[in-house]
């Protein structure tokens, strides 16, 4: 449900710029976020920064997270809110920790990926999988690798919809998805033989 | 074909991403010649001469936009355009991958240029890998003096910071990516102003795409003539092209501008797979509208793609082969850039979404062969009529699609239909597949 078919709630007031002393922030987090806001010369430019930092942290932009990034960074949450509904990469609904895009724009299109989607997502059905985003994605930018996709952004390709067992199982038991056939993997290649 | 590589000369070095092997390559070299030998004017003067033109999409000439950031001093910045998100691209993941201090090299030649000391790279936030590369390899430049102040000793002082984006593809167009980077929803801006006079925090900014700054540090070692000695009159140097689709050998290639299309489809990515044929093919990306295969017969180049009725765009190479109904493809595009629309033009997030339906409903079979019609004017509705080109994305390749492809949407509309007319007496997909419907006489069968 995107932002916009949320009725608002008209008996609330809108929420103002935290009190820093009525939000709680984990250290580590809070000196994330100072260190993003100095890099620039207006604060505000931390907050893509600021709300990855807390999605990692929270799992997502739950509205915790918002208040703790609204406190630090002394804006109101209404502000961060709309950010993290615009960025595909944030979620302000808990949909998991570990995120599986899969891509399915023009390039791949031509390749049917919505085979290898379905077969992922039948697999985390069977070995039930939890905590997991999986989801068809806009262009990854490896139509080379098609059809590809990226777990945690680790981008594997080209897939066939036989390797969801193992990108399942992978991920379940905390391994690296389908060794050598990543892109960042030394010995990467391309079916036909080039470095991608 | 080029006799030697120019931007990929050294890509398959093994560490060539470190500083130390860039070095080793003859790597900030240039660097030095245009901090230490030349005058900011000189090195202006050179990328101007070279006609080096914008490698992002929209092919500007590069050193007449970094002419255009007034003198003096006052807050000026650079951003490096790294949100590489157009489906078909991925020259700039390999370029970053690869080879970060190409890139950061040319940016800090670019910024002395124009006589700025504030850059920014941002890059989408999907490319995590080519994120931390580029993290390493600017910290790795900071602490050898290539950033920094007064580097190498010079008066040129430049910050860089890299800005990961969070996924949204309206945030490649320039304003709309200034507008992300100061930290809002990335709306496009109205233009004028242009960024070269009031951009990223209302300061004069210049955006160049990635492989236009990786240019940059050749230019200024070999000279523009150097440069202009491969390619045409107006399409000068080398150009990495991204072949994808269906080519037996999807990959990057550097190519010379100008060469026939048909030498990268077939000679450089080996064609279609075997027993097919080209259906159609994007030229630059998503965006550009299709051609056929009598046009890989035309030069591969800014012009001669215009001419055809396309653009080089990111020149990006989708092949598409004869095993695609048009309508799947259209489907493809169309839903990438309804996804994709920030929805601040009315034209354009009403028309990618009716699009998207339109195409929907032809493949459900309740489409009639007027929805053609409605869809071309769809098409011509948004042309031009939005802030951005995000929705001409979508509808210059539909609209080219719908004129090129015409008989095949009327015979998928058809079609479709009679399958739901089948379906709707009874007739299973199965016995539809099986050939039941051959004849007049199965349509009352018994369901």
């Amino acid at each position: 449900m995107s932002g916009w078919d949320r009725p608002a709630d008209l008996e609330k007031d809108p929420a103002v710029v935290p009190d820093p002393a009525d939000v709680e922030v984990p250290d580590d987090l809070r000196e994330e976020i100072e260190e993003y806001m100095r890099r620039y010369p207006d604060r505000r430019s931390a907050v893509i920064p600021a709300l990855h930092a807390a999605q990692r942290v929270h799992g997502w932009c739950s509205p915790l997270a918002i208040a703790q990034v609204a406190a630090v960074m002394r804006v109101t949450p209404a502000y961060l809110s709309s950010i993290a509904s615009f960025y595909d990469m944030l979620n302000e609904e808990p949909v998991g920790r570990r995120a599986v895009y899969v891509c399915t724009s023009v390039s791949c299109a031509l390749s049917k990926p919505e085979r290898v989607l379905e077969a992922i997502e039948e697999q985390a059905r069977e070995q039930q999988l939890e905590d997991t985003e999986i989801r068809a994605f806009e262009c990854l930018g490896a139509c080379d690798m098609a059809p590809m996709a990226s777990v945690d952004g680790r981008y594997v390709g080209p897939l066939d919809p036989s390797d969801a067992e193992e990108i399942v199982a992978a991920i379940k038991e905390g391994r690296t998805v389908l060794p050598g056939r990543g892109l960042e993997d030394e010995d990467y290649r391309l079916p036909w033989g080039g470095r991608a | 074909m080029i006799d030697e590589l120019r931007l990929l000369r050294h890509i398959n070095e093994p560490g060539l991403n470190t500083i130390d092997v860039y070095e080793r390559l003859g790597g900030y070299g240039t660097l030095r010649k245009a901090l230490l030998e030349m005058d900011p004017e000189a090195v202006l003067e050179e990328l101007e001469a070279s006609g080096l033109r914008g490698r992002g999409g929209a092919g500007f000439a590069m050193g007449k936009k970094a002419s255009f950031i007034p003198k003096g001093a006052m807050d000026k910045y650079l951003c490096c355009n790294a949100d590489e998100s157009e489906p078909g691209t991925f020259k700039d993941r390999l370029l970053i991958q690869k080879n970060p201090h190409l890139l950061i090299e040319g940016i800090v030649i670019g910024a002395r240029a124009a006589g700025i000391n504030k850059a920014f790279i941002y890059i989408r936030g999907e490319y995590e890998l080519q994120a931390g590369i580029l993290e390493q390899a600017v910290r790795d430049a900071y602490y050898k003096g290539y950033l920094g102040e007064n580097i190498l000793g010079s008066d040129h002082t430049l910050s860089l910071v890299v800005h990961r984006g969070a996924g949204a593809y309206i945030c490649g167009e320039e304003t709309a990516l200034l507008d992300s980077l100061e930290g809002k929803r990335g709306n496009p801006r109205l233009k004028p102003p242009f960024p070269a006079n009031r951009g990223l925090y209302q300061g004069p900014t210049l955006i160049n795409n990635v492989e236009t700054l990786c240019n940059v540090p050749g230019i200024i070692e070999h000279g523009a003539e150097w440069f202009k000695s491969v390619g045409t009159e107006k399409s000068t140097g080398t150009k990495v092209v991204s072949v994808s689709g269906d080519v037996r050998r999807p990959g990057n290639y550097e190519i010379e501008l100008g060469i026939p299309a048909r030498d990268v489809v077939f000679g450089l990515a080996g064609g279609p797979p075997e027993g097919r044929n080209v259906k159609c093919w994007f030229p630059g990306g998503s965006s550009s509208p299709i051609l056929l295969d009598e046009d890989l017969d035309r030069t591969y180049d800014y012009e001669s793609m215009a001419e055809a009725g396309s653009m080089l765009g990111t020149a990006s190479i989708i092949v598409v082969d004869d095993s695609h109904p048009i309508v799947d493809v259209a489907k493809s595009v169309a839903n990438f850039y309804r996804h994709e629309s920030c929805g601040k033009c009315t034209p354009c997030r009403e028309g990618t979404n009716w699009t998207a339906k339109m195409l929907e409903r032809m493949d459900r079979g309740e489409a009639t062969p007027m929805d053609i019609e409605i869809m071309a004017q769809v098409q011509t509705n948004i042309i031009g009529n939005c802030l951005c080109v995000l929705g001409d994305s979508m509808a210059m390749p539909i609209g080219a699609m719908i004129e090129k492809f015409r008989d095949e949407f009327e015979e998928h509309i058809e079609r479709r239909r009679e399958e739901l007319d089948r379906a709707a007496i009874g007739l299973g997909a199965e016995e539809l597949a099986a050939g039941a419907h051959s004849g007049p006489s199965e349509l009352i069968a018994p369901a």
